[in-house]
C-alpha cells in the first residue's frame, strides 16, 4: 500500500514567519529517506506538513502543493482527519497514552476508525502490530499494563507498534531514537528496514550514520543564513550524498566543517 | 548555631539561614491547621454531647436527636446532590468549550464571565433565587405535577411559590459551577501537547482526541473540582435559607412546599432563638455535617487514587 509522495514548491508558514521555503521533492515509495540539516532549519516542520499536522498549531498554514499517489493532501475537499489515518507519525518523544494499557494504546488507531472491529481480530491486529514492531516477546504478558510503565525504547517501539496498527500508507518518523541507547537505536533501524517493505518512510534524524545506514535518498536542509526560512538545498541518494554531493554546503555539514 | 568545643565533629551540612526560616514557617503552618481542626472538632464533640445524651423528649421535635438531625442529613445531601448533578457535565461541557472549541477571543471572555459568578455574594444568590428562578420554575412545576406525578420526584403538589427543593439544587448549582468549570478548564488546557498531537496523528477527530486525550488525563481534575463544589454546596447557608420552604420531614418530592431543611440553613436560621439544650442540639447538627464532608472528602480521594497507575502523572 505504500504510497509516492511529490511536492512542490511547498512554502510553509507559522503565522506570518516564513519557516521553510520551496520545497521541491520526489519521496519513492517502498523506501526510506532521510532528512538531515542543522538545528531549526525547518525538518520537523517539513515533515508536519506531510500529514496536515503542521495545521494544529494555531496560525499555521502552507501554500503549495502535497500529492500522493495523484491526490493533493491539501484540495480544498480533503479531511485532514483521513489524511492522518494513511499517513502515521512517530514523534521524537515516546508519547503512548499514559490512561491507556498498551493493549489499548496499540488498539487505540483501529478504535478510531469507528468500525466495530471483533475482539478476537482486535487481539489478532494487535499481536501482528507488536511483532511489527519487534515488542510482543517483551510485553505479551503484561498486555493490560499501562504503557508509560516500559523503558523509553519499549515505549518508542510502542508507539511504532500504535502507527503500523492502522496500515497507513506513509510512515513519517521525526527523530526517533534520539532518546534511545546504541541497542534500542539498532532494534529500530532494524525496524524501519523491515517496514519499508510495506511503507514509505520519512526519518528526521541527526545521527548521519543513521541516514547512510537505513535510507536509499537523503534530503539536506539549510538556513541561508539568520531569520532566513529552510530551504531543501540537496536531495540525491544516499550514496552520493555521503561520498559526492552536489552541494558544497552538504559536503561542509556531512564532514563537521559546519559553520 | 555554632560550637565552640575542640573535640573535631563530623562537619554538619550546612543550613542556610533562608532554607531554616523556611522550613520552620511551613511547619509551622502545617502543625498550625492540625492544631485548628482538633480544636474545632474537640469545641463541636463537647458543645454536642449533652444533645446526645439527652432524653428523647427534650430535643426539639420531641422524638430524639437522631429524629431530629435525620431529616436535615437528608435534605443537605439532596440538595447537593442535585446541584451537582446538574452542574458537573454543564462544568465539563463549558470548560471543553473554553479550552478547545471557542475562538480564542471569546474563550478569553468567557472565561471571565463565568468566574465572575464565583465573586457573588450568596444573599445575591438567594435574592435572585427568590425573586427570580423560584417564580420562573413554577409552570414547570405544575406541568410536572400534571404529566409527571407518576414519578416519586414529582409527586406534587406543585408549589405556588416555586421554593423547593428543585428551586435550592438549581440555585445551588449555580454557585458552584464557577469553582468546577474552573478547575476543570485549568486541568483540560494542561493536557499534555505530546498526547494531543498522537491522537491527532493517529486521525482522531478533536472529538476523539478530547477523549483519548484530554478527557482522562483530567478526570481526577474533575472529580477534584466537584468535590470542591460539593463541598461548598453542602455548607451553604444563606442561599438555602432564604429560598427553600422548609417543614421538615424526608421526602424526595421535589416539587412542594414542604421539604427537609438543610443542616447549615436550619442553624442559621434556629440559632439566634436557641438557648441551652436547643443550642447543643443545633451543634450536634453541625458535627454531622462535619463528619460528612469529611467523608466525602475521602470519598474523593480514593476516587482519584483508585487508577493512579494509569493516570497523567508517571
Ligand atoms: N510552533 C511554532 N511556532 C512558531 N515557530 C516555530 C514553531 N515550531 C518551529 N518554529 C520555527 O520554525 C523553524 C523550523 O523549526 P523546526 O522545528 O522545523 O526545526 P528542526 O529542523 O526540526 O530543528 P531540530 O533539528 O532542532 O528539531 C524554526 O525557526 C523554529 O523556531
Ligand atoms: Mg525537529
Amino acid at each position: 500500500m505504500a504510497k509516492r509522495i511529490d511536492v512542490s514548491d511547498l512554502d510553509i508558514y507559522y503565522g506570518n514567519f516564513l519557516a521553510v521555503q520551496g520545497v521541491n521533492i520526489s519521496i519513492e515509495p517502498r523506501s526510506i529517506t532521510a532528512l538531515i540539516g542543522p538545528s531549526g532549519c525547518g525538518k520537523s516542520t517539513f515533515l508536519r506538513s506531510l500529514n496536515r499536522m503542521h495545521e494544529v498549531i494555531p496560525g499555521a498554514r502552507v501554500e503549495g502543493k502535497v500529492v500522493i499517489d495523484g491526490q493533493d493532501l491539501y484540495g480544498a475537499d480533503v479531511d485532514p482527519v483521513d489524511v492522518r489515518r494513511q499517513i502515521g507519525m512517530v514523534f521524537q518523544r515516546p508519547n503512548p497514552f499514559p490512561t491507556m494499557s498498551i493493549y489499548d494504546n496499540v488498539a487505540a488507531g483501529l478504535r478510531l476508525n469507528a468500525k466495530k472491529v471483533k475482539k478476537a481480530e482486535l487481539d489478532d491486529l494487535v499481536e501482528r502490530s507488536l511483532k511489527g514492531a519487534n515488542l510482543w516477546t517483551e510485553v505479551k504478558d503484561r498486555l493490560n499494563r499501562p504503557g508509560s510503565g516500559l523503558s523509553g525504547g519499549q515505549q518508542q517501539r510502542l508507539c511504532i507498534a500504535r502507527a503500523i496498527a492502522v496500515e497507513p500508507e506513509v510512515l513519517l518518523m521525526d527523530e526517533p531514537c534520539s532518546a534511545l541507547d546504541p541497542i534500542s537505536t539498532l532494534a529500530i533501524e532494524d525496524l524501519m528496514t523491515e517496514l519499508k517493505e510495506r511503507f514509505t518512510i520519512v526519518i528526521v534524524t541527526h545521527n548521519m550514520q543513521q541516514a547512510a545506514r537505513v535510507s536509499e535518498s537523503t534530503g539536506f536542509f539549510n538556513l541561508a543564513g539568520v531569520g532566513q526560512p529552510g530551504r531543501l538545498v540537496e536531495f540525491n541518494p544516499t550514496e552520493k550524498i555521503f561520498s559526492n554531493p552536489d552541494e558544497k554546503a552538504t559536503e561542509d555539514y556531512i564532514s563537521g566543517r559546519f559553520g | 548555631m555554632t560550637t565552640t568545643s575542640a573535640p573535631p565533629e563530623p562537619p554538619r551540612p550546612k543550613r542556610r539561614v533562608g532554607d531554616r526560616i523556611f522550613a520552620g514557617s511551613a511547619t509551622g503552618a502545617g502543625i498550625l491547621i492540625l492544631v485548628v481542626l482538633a480544636g474545632v472538632a474537640a469545641f463541636l464533640v463537647s458543645e454536642a454531647w449533652p444533645a446526645v445524651t439527652a432524653p428523647a423528649g427534650d430535643i426539639p421535635g420531641g422524638d430524639g436527636l437522631t429524629a431530629y438531625i435525620a431529616p436535615l442529613i437528608f435534605g443537605t445531601l439532596l440538595a447537593a446532590v442535585i446541584a451537582l448533578v446538574v452542574a458537573t457535565p454543564l462544568a465539563v461541557a463549558i470548560a471543553l468549550y473554553i479550552t478547545y472549541y471557542a475562538p480564542r477571543r471569546l474563550a478569553a471572555g468567557m472565561g471571565y464571565v463565568i468566574d465572575l459568578l464565583a465573586a457573588i455574594p450568596s444573599v445575591v444568590y438567594g435574592f435572585w433565587g427568590i425573586a427570580a428562578l423560584a417564580p420562573a420554575m413554577v409552570p414547570f412545576y405544575v406541568w410536572a405535577e400534571e404529566h409527571l406525578s407518576f414519578i416519586p420526584l414529582f409527586a406534587g403538589p406543585a408549589s405556588a411559590t416555586g421554593r423547593t427543593m428543585l428551586t435550592a439544587g438549581l440555585m445551588l448549582g449555580v454557585m458552584i459551577l464557577p469553582i468546577i468549570s474552573a478547575i476543570s478548564r485549568e486541568v483540560f488546557s494542561q493536557a499534555p501537547a505530546l498526547h494531543r498531537e498522537a491522537a491527532l496523528a493517529l486521525g482522531a477527530t478533536r472529538w476523539e482526541m478530547i477523549k483519548m486525550a484530554v478527557l482522562p488525563y483530567g478526570k481526577s481534575g474533575v472529580i477534584g473540582g466537584a468535590m470542591l463544589g460539593l463541598g461548598r454546596a453542602l455548607g451553604e447557608t444563606l442561599a438555602i435559607a432564604i429560598v427553600l420552604s422548609a417543614s421538615g420531614g424526608i421526602t424526595f418530592n421535589l416539587i412542594s412546599n414542604s421539604n427537609p431543611s438543610t443542616i447549615a440553613a436550619n442553624i442559621a436560621l434556629k440559632f439566634p432563638e436557641s438557648t441551652g439544650l436547643d443550642v447543643n442540639t443545633l451543634i450536634a447538627s453541625g458535627l454531622a455535617l462535619f463528619v460528612i464532608t469529611l467523608a466525602v472528602n475521602m470519598l474523593a480521594r480514593w476516587v482519584v487514587n483508585r487508577r493512579a497507575d494509569f493516570s497523567g502523572a508517571n
